[in-house]
């Protein structure tokens, strides 16, 4: 490692190492019977590991999160380029969707119960619903943006729509859909630990509700909540992949 | 005397704006021969570039004709491609994918040989697979100017093609563009702000009046290229279309 990129990643590390020393320290001084030490903390999670629940509660989140999310984007990406490219059809849904985005996924647990009762997908519906609004705006927005020279161009050449569609309109959204995805991927997984609250057998959000409940074993909340940050911290890299395509990178560019 | 093939006639355009009808273009007629560069300058916010999309197909007039080869104006085509002064490579395609954006799909391998082929003439050889965001500003224009000859375009509307670029590229490609023109002949209408560059590149110059426009004036340029700037023909010529643009 160059000296420079360790003095990048030095003064976040020393944040880091300061929040857990002021914490070990609050802890010790006043001997809190149920806050742990961090070293609790791990050795909590440790205990997890090693016996393999960890690992199902995470694939089970990561399941609720992959199938919600997948199947929003199959929905909000058709739906948002079509809302972009036909004017009618963006004056006809775009009220709807603006009157129910501000809307907190939170807010549709009732209703995620009601239908679908107590089960894998009441979290995955109410994930879908999280993620499938800010998607479609991006794609939407994005069909708006682009620039007119392009689309003048592309009837300057005479091209048929199927071209046109996929080789100017598609690619000239692409990087609003990849920002669509990030943002989507982020509100899904704030929503999943939050769904699993209600009633589930695994899952993070499931771990957390337990864990407190089954003898405040608050050192697995809090390992459960730091697992958390890092699997979303990893979802939004792994999209931020995405924007490294040549097809995508174009935007960034300059 | 042979048809034209470009014809406009009594053509008139008028913008709707904040404080009434704004007329634009006030009846202007014009005609190009088949294989004739004809320069249009005009003052800035004249209504050039209207009437070049006019001609191009993209806008329709109030009143008048465009025919093209006998034809009325129906929209855009490649029979008639516009280079216009902001370029329109598609950043998300490779310069050999932007070339053959206006080719038929069926012919893979003998579009990508015939791009290859444009591409050496702009002098573009090397970059096909290059991305335009990895490409100078001259390096597009060129792509530019590429992908609109693969089309075999029988026209080029060019609107300021070069005004974006610096002072030395933009002779640079007044001789490029000369050089390709001498290898396939096109029918050329070009408008422009830069009196010197109409003078050394058109058959003939329009001049056009300041807004609603017409057609003030045209001198026929008989001179043979390649043409010096500096010689007494050019300057003189130079100095009378100025003059027609009150400077």
């Amino acid at each position: 490692m160059t000296p420079r990129r360790l003095a990048r990643i030095a003064s976040p590390v020393a944040v880091i190492a300061l929040v857990v020393a002021l914490w070990w320290l609050v802890v010790v001084r006043t001997e809190s019977a149920i806050f742990p030490t961090p070293w609790q903390v791990v050795a909590g999670a440790w205990q997890l590991a090693v016996d393999g629940t960890l690992w199902e509660h995470i694939g089970a989140s990561l399941l609720r999160v992959g199938t919600g999310f997948g199947l929003a984007a199959a929905v909000a990406i058709p739906l948002g380029l079509w809302m972009g490219w036909v004017g009618g059809a963006y004056r006809t849904l775009n009220p709807i969707f603006q009157m129910l985005r501000p809307i907190s996924p939170i807010a549709w647990i009732p209703i995620a119960i009601l239908w679908f009762g107590v089960g894998d997908v009441s979290p995955i519906f109410l994930i879908f619903i999280s993620s499938v609004f800010p998607m479609v705006v991006q794609t939407t927005s994005g069909v708006h943006a682009i620039e007119r020279r392009y689309l003048r161009a592309a009837a300057n050449f005479g091209v048929s729509r199927a071209v046109l569609f996929r080789r100017v309109v598609v690619p000239a959204v692409l990087p609003e859909i990849v920002v669509g995805m990030r943002i989507g991927i982020g509100v899904a997984w704030l929503v999943v630990v939050a769904a699993e609250m209600i009633a589930l057998r695994s899952g993070l959000g499931y771990l957390i509700m337990d864990s407190r409940n089954a003898g405040n074993r608050y050192d697995l909340v809090i390992a459960s909540m730091i697992i958390i940050g890092l699997i979303g911290l990893c979802l939004d890299g792994a999209t931020r992949l995405l924007e490294r395509l040549p097809t995508v990178r174009w935007r960034y560019a300059r | 005397m042979p048809a034209s093939k470009i014809a406009v006639r009594g053509v008139r355009k008028a913008f709707a704006s904040a404080t009434g009808v704004l007329p634009v273009i006030d009846g202007v007629g014009l005609d190009v021969a088949d294989g004739e560069f004809v320069a249009i300058v005009g003052p800035s916010g004249c209504g050039k570039s209207t009437l070049l999309n006019i001609v191009a197909g993209f806008e329709t007039p109030d009143a008048g004709t465009v025919t093209v080869d006998g034809a009325p104006q129906r929209g855009p085509g490649p029979k008639g491609i516009v280079i216009s002064q902001h370029g329109s490579v598609f950043p998300w395609l490779t310069v050999q994918q932007n070339l053959m954006f206006g080719l038929a799909g069926e012919h893979r391998r003998e579009n990508a040989a015939l791009a290859d082929h444009y591409a050496a003439l702009v002098g573009l050889k090397g970059f096909e697979a290059s991305y335009p965001r990895e490409l100078s500003g001259g390096m597009l224009k060129r792509v530019e100017l590429a992908r609109a000859l693969v089309v075999k375009p029988e026209i080029l509307y060019m609107d300021e093609p070069f005004s974006a670029l610096d002072a030395l590229m933009n002779l640079r490609m007044r001789n490029e563009l000369l050089r390709i023109l001498d290898e396939e002949r096109h029918t050329v209408l070009l408008i422009t702000h830069d009196v010197e560059e109409a003078v050394y590149m058109a058959d003939r110059v329009l001049v056009l009046s300041p807004r609603p426009t017409t057609i003030q004036a045209s001198f026929a340029v008989d001179l043979p290229r390649p043409r010096r700037l500096s010689s007494p023909e050019c300057q003189a010529l130079r100095e009378a279309v100025l003059k027609e643009l009150g400077v």
